[in-house]
């Protein structure tokens, strides 16, 4: 009774899902904005916890993190993954469809080559007995990039999807918000990486001065 | 609104089976029936828990089976209950869903199939969480606000697997929460239909909508906690956990900060309140209007007493932490902070004082809810601003006076706005009225009793009659008279609780039997009552989307003969109206 009639000529497709995108993408906006939150209240407990007695900093000469190179090749890994997205979401506003879906499916496996990474990065860490209730420090690690990875994994799962959506024969349009999305999540997790690399890999000092800013010193 | 244009020209996909229908439905008014249902049915259960705490402070000994480690699980699953599993689920996921879409005018959510998820994970994490009755060890019983270390250490009832069922059960909540707040905060920014500007929204609304961006800021505060504290207890980290010495055995954790656990704690405990409140003043603001027949005193002032309310429950947390020790400048900022947030508080009072004022004040039930709620919360609100005070906190902090203050002002008053809203749009969801003989009983025996509950509880509260105690015989400073004070309150409250089953068996005959109701019953200018079906149908509003002419409050309009204008009517169908009556008049 209420099914309106599905218009079916490009041009309205092309402006149904124009007004779709706007409600997609500010969704995606809070979305983030409420990841940011999450994973800004992590730090400061970690800042927080930072500042007891019994932290041993893992970038000490004989812990795991003094030299983090396999993070630097995760970081990378994740990099690339965010450039090659960008290429399948710019790809696909030329109507580009072999082109974006090779960006798109590079992207998604740089994303699970980072997992893998990580996954190492943990093996190490356990290896040098920072297991994870051996330190805070070493807590905070496996806490944080593994929250970090189970978003990365959400994504993976949203990226599946679209993936089959090529596959599928979905109409551009569809698609192209389908891989706009995915390329703002991987940015953006990619942003959210550097920084709690950075927070994970700082000196103590630079944790008693946010620490004293914060005023929880 | 360029969405709204295209969202008439989108196919509307009636689901067709039962199962799509009424199941795996996408339909946000479906959904809203889920979500109330279901947390109806879980706070019924901490009801009957709460009436089993009552008879042994009232009637110490009467339940055979009613130990402390008992006493103690019926509280904290009680408390955790009622606050997020029915108040915040009923607020948001009930009256969010159904009425966000039909007050602005949209056919559905913008997101269907995640709203969708959103009321299948929260059904799971109540499940999660009852499942945690049935487990050895039973529920956890570290008070709602299962603060560490005694939280997860042995020894505190349910700190084996209830602890981690609840822990685990909050935050597949706090995951439904999410799903669903994305929803109704970007349907609300997205999908208002022509001419339904923000300003001209209900105040239903804009309370949901704002306490919604309080829960998605909020409850990840509570989601780092949960999960700290299951690393805590799992993994055998050190978060929370300080150095403990536990029967003469050091414990495996040590150096964690249980007052690190506070913070987070009430950083989102703080908002919950407001998450609770802020859509019952937005629901009681439309409740009062509508059967006052009158335009909400100050419509823009409420507004932005709510955003403000919003923006300041994130700066006074500490407040919960007074008798935590804290720098005594920190409890000056937050005792400060805390009387601030009085002051949009009390104008949004005087509004709805203001818009009775010389109203033609209908006393039907949903009114006669509205005016308790605001008796309700006046008294509940004055308690909170003794008790915002560090001074005055600390020594009524573990007395029944708090008791007395939280469940006046965040159980009893929104409980009644709850009551007095789907008193009000049971007509809309089922097409029937509910009885009202029956309604009017089940109003004053709610509303007096909970006064002769909670009343009592602040005289118990300066006698120094301390809360969480499980028995309080032997106490030389407890006289006589208040264990006779215990009894009445008991009686009380059972009667209270009994009374309950009168408003489910009006909700259950009425659904069937009830007087059928019409469209707009009360005469309502706000869109939701302008549907053209009612119920209303799939996709909500038929072939076209209602265009929207002005704010949902214009009722008594001067020179207007119907005492209502609905939001539909636009200055040129105005004339039209006018020019009819004054035909009428010749």
């Amino acid at each position: 009774m209420n099914t309106l009639p599905l218009q079916n000529d490009p041009d309205s497709v092309r402006a149904e899902y124009g007004d779709r995108r706007r409600a997609a993408v500010a969704g995606m906006r809070i979305f983030l904005a409420v990841i940011t939150m999450l994973f800004l209240l992590f730090l400061i407990a970690f800042i927080a916890r930072s500042q007891s007695g019994d932290w041993r900093p893992l970038t000490d000469p004989a812990a795991p993190l003094s030299r983090p190179l396999l993070l630097w090749i995760n970081t990378l890994v994740l990099g690339l993954g965010s450039l090659a997205l960008q290429w399948a979401r710019v790809a696909m506003r030329y109507g580009q469809r072999g082109e974006s879906l090779i960006g798109f499916g590079l992207g998604g496996l740089c994303a699970l080559g980072f997992i893998v990474g990580q996954l190492a990065a943990w093996w190490q860490l356990e290896r040098w007995g920072y297991g994870v209730a051996s330190t805070p420090s070493s807590s905070f690690f496996f806490l944080l990039t593994g929250l970090h990875g189970f978003h990365l994994l959400g994504g993976l799962l949203a990226w599946a999807v679209t993936l089959g959506g090529y596959w599928r024969g979905w109409a551009l349009a569809r698609l192209q918000l389908r891989v706009e999305l995915c390329a703002i999540y991987w940015h953006y997790l990619l942003a959210l990486w550097l920084l709690l690399f950075l927070a994970l890999t700082s000196s103590p000092q630079t944790y008693r001065t946010i620490a004293a800013l914060c005023g929880l010193g | 609104m360029a969405y709204a244009e295209q969202a008439e020209r989108e196919a509307v996909h009636e689901p067709t089976s039962f199962i799509t229908r009424y199941i795996w439905s996408q339909d946000h008014k479906v959904i809203a029936v889920q979500y109330a249902l279901t947390a109806i049915f879980v706070g019924l259960v901490a009801l009957v828990l709460s009436g089993l705490m009552r008879l042994q402070i009232g009637f110490p000994g009467s339940l055979s089976f009613m130990d402390p480690s008992t006493y103690y699980q019926a509280m904290t699953m009680h408390g955790m209950i009622m606050v997020i599993y029915l108040l915040t689920a009923l607020f948001l996921g009930g009256f969010g869903n159904y009425l966000i879409p039909l007050m602005i005018g949209a056919r559905d959510m913008v997101f269907p199939y995640l709203n969708m998820l959103s009321y299948w994970f929260y059904l799971l994490s109540v499940l999660v969480l009852l499942a945690s009755f049935f487990v050895p060890g039973g529920p956890s019983g570290a008070g709602w606000t299962l603060y560490p270390p005694q939280s997860i250490t042995p020894g505190t009832p349910g700190s084996g697997a209830g602890i981690v069922l609840m822990l685990v059960s909050l935050a597949i909540f706090i995951v439904a929460a999410t799903m669903g707040g994305l929803n109704y905060v970007t349907t609300v920014l997205q999908a208002r239909t022509h001419g339904m500007t923000l300003f001209r929204m209900p105040l239903t609304v804009w309370g949901i909508f704002m306490a919604t961006v309080l829960a998605l800021l909020a409850f990840p505060a509570l989601f780092v906690s949960a999960v700290m504290m299951l690393f805590d207890r799992l993994l055998g980290t050190s978060f929370f956990m300080p150095d403990m010495i536990l029967l003469g055995q050091q414990t495996e954790h040590s150096g964690g900060s249980p007052i690190l656990f506070q913070h987070l704690f009430w950083f989102f405990g703080h908002p919950e309140v407001y998450i609770v409140a802020l859509p019952a003043f937005g629901l009681v603001s439309d409740l009062i209007s509508v059967h006052a027949r009158k335009n909400i005193f100050g419509y823009r002032m409420m507004v932005w007493a709510i955003v403000a309310i919003g923006v300041l429950s994130f700066v006074v947390w500490a407040h919960h932490m007074y008798v935590s020790g804290m720098n005594p400048y920190f409890g000056f900022f937050f005792a400060t902070t805390t009387l601030v947030i009085a002051v949009p508080t009390a104008l949004k009072v005087y509004n709805w004082v203001l818009t009775l004022w010389r109203g033609d004040i209908h006393l039907t039930v949903p009114m006669l809810f509205a005016l308790a709620f605001i008796l309700t919360f006046l008294v509940g609100g004055l308690t909170g601003l003794f008790l915002g005070n560090v001074i005055v906190d600390i020594p009524l902090s573990d007395t029944y006076f708090v008791v007395a203050h939280f469940h006046m002002v965040m159980g009893v008053a929104p409980i009644l706005v709850v009551f007095g809203a789907i008193y009000h749009w049971f007509p809309k969801v089922t097409g029937r009225m509910l009885d009202d003989r029956l309604g009017k009983l089940h109003f004053w025996i709610t509303f007096l009793g909970t006064y002769a509950i909670y009343f009592p509880m602040h005289y118990l509260g300066f006698l120094g009659m301390p809360r969480r105690y499980y028995a309080y015989e032997g106490y030389e400073f407890i006289p006589q008279s208040a264990h006779d004070l215990n009894a009445f309150i008991t009686v009380a409250a059972l009667i209270v609780g009994v009374t309950q089953l009168l408003f489910l068996y009006n909700l259950l005959h009425s659904t069937f039997r009830g007087r059928p109701a019409g469209p707009n019953p009360w005469r309502a200018a706000s869109l939701e009552w302008q549907t053209p079906q009612t119920p209303p149908a799939h996709g909500n509003w038929g072939a076209k989307l209602p265009v929207v002419h002005r704010w949902a409050y214009d009722y008594s309009v001067p020179g207007v003969q119907q005492d209502y204008i609905p939001q539909t009517v636009s200055e040129h169908d105005m004339h039209g109206l006018s020019a009819d009556s004054d035909e009428e008049a010749d």
